[in-house]
């Protein structure tokens, strides 16, 4: 079996009394889509900040591609090559799309400190934003205020400023969140694809979306990893079924 | 609407039209006028790119205005008493040369503001305002007890500076001066706006999450951002207070950062010419109703009142709409 590219080891993280973490150890293989998913309030959105940074854990600690990450800052593991999409949309929303997709670009070169020539002019940016811009469709709208996207387009956008970073490992909150059924589909056939290039930490509420895409699937329920495994193995477990799966069918 | 290059355009056909049409008409005292409303803008130049670009509210912009004008202060003071500034550890003199000064107070800002940032963008929000504002004050009651350059009074200059191949002394000589050191600081700030910094620094403003997520560091681009602008004001500083030939404490007050907040505000936060046009109503409101009264201020806060109740993107938001996303 090959070696995991991310790998929590026991994160635990309290918020006062509260264990909003609990041991939790997942990895991610090269090529694999893992999806978390869990109730409301399960702590996932707290885990991926563990992962990505902008919470240190109680005790724990997190690998990737080998290293110990768990001490990093949000920068620096980005730098390594963790990209991220957030739940709600963290875009510059007085910028336009492409402008957005250059930021990108121009955190991947890490070359910010370039004061005179426009940065829409430079080629090499300008080429790597378009190019994932048109990846995730969003290629007729380069000029357009992002403030003026749909939801739906906002999400793509969120896709494909990960993109520009050329990550070794995405890490996706919710990335249907939101969307109808129409983009939901687009988007998970592009996710599809996409973990041919850098596998995909997925937390997902989209039931649909993750039976489709993931090859494994861990259920996080109070804080705790109940269960991992194939999708068939989640939806045959029992104690899965009573948790969570029994709550929505 | 009208589209905000033409109106750049048209402010920068003003600027010379209004003192061409003073030196016909023999009218000095108007030179001088125009020569205080560009230096004004110079220093709101450099607010703006703090607070326009980089969403910095600092209320302590008056720090490097006052640093640039003791700077000139300082360096005139010791060259027309003939005194060295310091003998060791090497010897320091004055100087009555303008490119000297203007370094000088580039520099000087250029350090107070590392200072100043580092300390003030470890906070946000009303506390950055707060610390600037402290800041504002410590450099103002500073210079009332430095009694070596004049305390409270300040230090007056007898003869304005020299520039190479210029008399300074003659009003449109400075004010042309002045006038091109303004449109340099605007052609800087344009092309920065658009520079891989500028893209960065509009969205660390917007959503420093993001900034940090594709592995920018936020701080650090608000902080070169705040240095950048304390130089602009701070070089400004020098050359209003050769224009005055005279330099005081109130260079460091509070009210002043609180003017030149105004005039980014009155053109509009953000927009290129904002400061230009914000300093140009300024000085003539200032001219026009402080004739009428001592309380024209009283105006001035009407003014405001109604830019920022109906028009936020200031007199450029009002006449050219929102500033468009592309070129």
């Amino acid at each position: 079996m090959t070696d995991p590219i991310l790998k929590t080891h026991a994160l635990t993280r309290y918020f006062g009394a509260l264990k909003a973490s609990d041991a939790v150890s997942v990895d991610l293989r090269p090529g694999e889509i893992h999806a978390i998913i869990g109730p409301n309030g399960a702590g996932k959105t707290t885990l991926i900040a563990q992962i990505c940074g902008g919470i240190t854990p109680s005790s724990g600690r997190v690998e990737f591609m080998g290293r110990d990450i768990t001490g990093l800052t949000t920068r620096a593991r980005s730098r390594e090559g963790l990209g991220r999409t957030f739940q709600i949309s963290a875009l510059a929303m007085e910028d336009s799309v492409l402008q957005n997709a250059v930021l990108g670009a121009l955190g991947a070169s890490g070359r910010p400190w370039r004061f005179f020539g426009p940065a829409l002019k430079d080629s090499v940016l300008r080429d790597q934003a378009e190019d994932a811009l048109r990846r995730v469709g969003l290629h007729d709208h380069l000029h357009k205020r992002t403030a003026e996207l749909s939801h739906g387009q906002r999400r793509q956008l969120e896709v494909a400023v990960a993109l520009t970073l050329h990550p070794k490992a995405f890490v996706m909150d919710e990335p249907m969140a939101g969307l109808g059924s129409g983009g939901s589909k687009q988007l998970t056939s592009f996710l599809d694809g996409l973990r041919a290039e850098a596998p995909i930490l997925l937390v997902e509420h989209d039931m649909d979306a993750v039976f489709a895409l993931a090859d494994r699937i861990s259920v996080l329920v109070y804080g705790k990893v109940i269960a991992t495994g194939t999708v068939d193995e989640i939806r045959a477990n029992a104690e899965v079924q009573k948790a969570y799966l029994g709550e929505d069918t | 609407m009208i589209r905000e290059t033409h109106l750049n355009i048209g402010l920068v056909a003003l600027l010379m039209a209004i003192p061409v049409w003073a030196l016909i008409a023999d009218e000095p005292f108007i030179i001088t006028l125009m020569t205080r409303a560009v230096v004004f803008a110079l220093a709101a130049v450099g607010l703006n790119i703090a607070l326009g670009l980089g969403g910095l509210v600092s209320l302590g912009h008056a720090v490097f205005f006052g640093i640039g004008g003791y700077a000139m202060g300082i360096l005139a003071h010791h060259a027309q008493t003939y005194t060295p500034l310091a003998e060791w550890p090497l010897l320091i003199e004055g100087t009555k040369s303008m490119p000297v000064i203007w370094l000088a107070a580039i520099i000087a800002s250029t350090l107070a503001a590392v200072v100043i940032g580092i300390l003030s963008l470890r906070t946000a929000g009303v506390y950055f305002i707060m610390i600037t504002l402290a800041f504002g004050q410590m450099f103002f009651f500073f210079a009332i007890s430095w009694s070596a350059y004049g305390g409270e009074d300040g230090l007056s200059i007898y003869v304005r500076n020299g520039f190479p191949g210029l008399n300074t002394l003659v009003p449109v000589h400075y004010f042309g001066l002045c006038l091109v050191i303004l449109l340099a600081a605007l052609f800087l700030n344009a092309r920065l706006a658009k520079s891989p910094f500028g893209l960065a620094l509009n969205a660390a403003r917007q959503t420093p999450a993001r900034v940090e997520t594709v592995g920018l560091d936020p701080t650090r681009l608000k902080l070169v951002a705040f240095v950048i602008s304390g130089a602009i004001t701070g070089l400004a500083g020098a050359l209003f207070a050769d224009l005055n030939r005279f330099v005081s404490p109130t260079m460091f007050s509070w009210q002043l950062s609180g003017e030149i907040m105004i005039f980014v505000i009155i053109g509009g936060v953000g927009r290129l010419f904002g400061p230009v046009v914000g300093a140009l109503v300024f000085v003539a409101l200032e001219h026009l109703l402080g004739g009428l009264s001592d309380y024209w201020h009283i105006y001035l806060g009407i003014l405001l009142l109604l830019i920022v109740l109906f028009g936020r993107g200031g007199l450029i938001g009002i006449l050219c709409g929102r500033e468009r996303v592309h070129d």
